[in-house]
């Protein structure tokens, strides 16, 4: 009687334990802790950084600090150890070499997490100097903000086990399971392929469900892709065969052009002088994809 | 507000919503039937029973529902177990209001006189005999009312299922939203279709209420 009764128990703790349990890729053994990774760029911050009729600037060196939106939960991209703290990924990069040039630390930077619905009024209500995170140049937004940039070039693409042959493109995932973030606008791009579409609200457990082999793709912009093959490299690999096109750029208020001019020529000596290629490759290029050449900036 | 009429939108704001009354009307069969036999369990004269009962009480009535649903979706298939994301999201939400279920009937088990299952086994009938046909229908009387509660919470403990790959209101409401359609009008529609639920479980348990009662 007893030990039916234990064992019992054991079973239903055994069903609320397996998710912890079946995990076997932990970030410890990413190949960003082999000897001969391409470290991090560090950035010669400018003493002499001066912006006259940029009042986003003038406030910022008024409080003696930047305020820099990004999101937390993209490893590679844009992350947030919560433990530490520490803030991470090639996002985050691109927004130190920029705080570098206005006359700003890394320790100057004070980050704020916000997720995309946020983004728009946050920055007209100047809660935030300028925001890094995935951020798509579009019409619409320009309504509302502006944008220094592009300095990414991204696509919709799709992230299998590096072993994976059969999946070559967009074109020959007719039947295949693929997913997905429930509601977002990848689903309606994939949807025309005739894949079967799992929906989970994050991308991590997507990317869960692809290491298992429940799911046979992960699909959405390739940047958020490149960061998930690199903390599992190298299982994972990303196509590379975009389908969609997205212009990430630094968003910032609507009427500082003074600003935005200065993120722009930021953003282009570090494309000239090889940092962007060095932060690259020590965060989504770990993927195992090579750098693209950075994009030609539009200014307005 | 009239979003819901625009291009497509009707259409996906359908099938959501009767994904959600699918989801919630399985659920809640599972819930009743497993609820049933959980209670029957925990007042049986076996201990191992009693203590399984007592096990799945504690287990699933203190755990988020969120992690069942993490527990079930992804702890079941490394083991083996392959279903559709809806009946894993039945199995989670089942269970979990089973132990509900189970409580709830336990309480009004409890409520009829131990005179009236001693004068059932006098009479040589069995245990199951004596909680069928004597002790449960009396009980099904005092418990109506915490039950509806209990069911009119189900549906809307449905809407974890939208971020576990069912395509129910939660996840029109997010797609939706990803559409940019005003917040303010999602929400208003999304709230109407569970106020529409929420009140016909209420309406049912009424008329139930009705019916069941015995002048005392």
């Amino acid at each position: 009687m007893r030990t039916r009764r234990t064992f019992a128990v054991a079973l239903c703790a055994i069903a609320l334990t397996a998710t912890a349990c079946g995990k076997d890729g932990s970030p410890g053994d990413a190949a960003a802790t082999a000897s001969n990774a391409p470290k991090l760029p560090t950035y010669t911050v400018k003493t002499d950084a001066k912006l006259d009729g940029s009042p986003v600037f003038a406030e910022a060196k008024k409080r003696g600090q930047l305020i820099i939106g990004a999101k937390s939960d993209q490893p590679f991209l844009g992350f947030e150890d919560i433990a530490s703290g520490d803030r991470s990924g090639f996002d985050i990069e691109i927004a130190k070499m920029v705080a570098a040039d206005l006359g700003f630390t890394p320790q100057q930077i004070k980050w704020q997490t916000l997720v995309s619905s946020q983004r728009e009024p946050a920055i007209a209500k100047n809660q935030i100097d300028f925001y890094v995170g995935t951020y798509s140049i579009n019409d619409e937004r320009k309504k509302l903000v502006s944008f220094a940039g592009p300095y990414y070039i991204a696509g919709q693409d799709l992230l299998v086990k590096a072993d994976n042959t059969a999946i070559t493109g967009p074109d020959s995932v007719n039947g295949k399971n693929v997913c997905t973030a429930t509601g977002s606008t990848s689903i309606k791009n994939i949807q025309p392929y005739n894949a079967k579409i799992t929906q989970f609200d994050t991308y991590s457990a997507c990317v869960e469900k692809l290491l298992s082999g429940e799911v046979d793709a992960v699909t959405t912009d390739d940047a958020i892709l490149k960061g998930y093959a690199s903390k599992y490299a190298p299982k994972l690999k990303v196509v590379g065969q975009p389908f969609t096109k997205e212009n990430y750029g630094v968003g910032l208020n609507k009427d500082d052009a003074v600003l935005r001019a200065a993120i722009s020529d930021a953003l282009k000596a570090h494309q000239d002088n090889g940092d962007w290629k060095k932060a690259y490759d020590a965060t989504l290029g770990l993927s195992g994809s090579a750098a693209p050449q950075p994009p030609a900036l539009e200014r307005y | 507000m009239g979003i819901l009429f625009e291009d497509d939108n009707f259409a996906l704001f359908r099938d959501g919503f009767l994904q959600t009354i699918e989801l919630s009307a399985l659920s809640a069969l599972l819930a009743l039937l497993l609820g049933t036999l959980l209670a029957a369990f925990r007042v049986s004269p076996v201990p191992a029973l009693r203590g399984f009962g007592t096990a799945w009480v504690t287990l699933f009535r203190n755990t988020p529902l969120t992690l069942l649903f993490f527990a079930v979706e992804f702890g079941l298939p490394p083991l083996g177990v392959h279903f559709s994301h809806l009946t894993f999201a039945v199995l989670a939400l089942g269970g979990y209001t089973a132990s509900f279920v189970c409580e709830v009937l336990r309480s009004g088990i409890n409520t009829v006189p131990l005179g009236q299952a001693e004068a059932a086994r006098s009479l040589g009938m069995t245990f199951g005999q004596t909680l069928t046909l004597i002790v449960l229908p009396q009980a099904a009387r005092t418990v109506l009312a915490p039950m509806s509660s209990v069911f009119i919470a189900l549906p809307r403990n449905s809407a974890i299922a939208g971020a576990f790959s069912v395509s129910e209101l939660y996840s029109v409401q997010q797609t939706l939203s990803e559409r940019g359609y005003s917040i303010f009008a999602i929400f208003f529609w999304v709230a109407c279709a569970y106020l529409v639920i929420s009140a016909t479980v209420a309406l049912l348990f009424r008329f139930l209420e009705d019916r069941l009662a015995v002048a005392r």
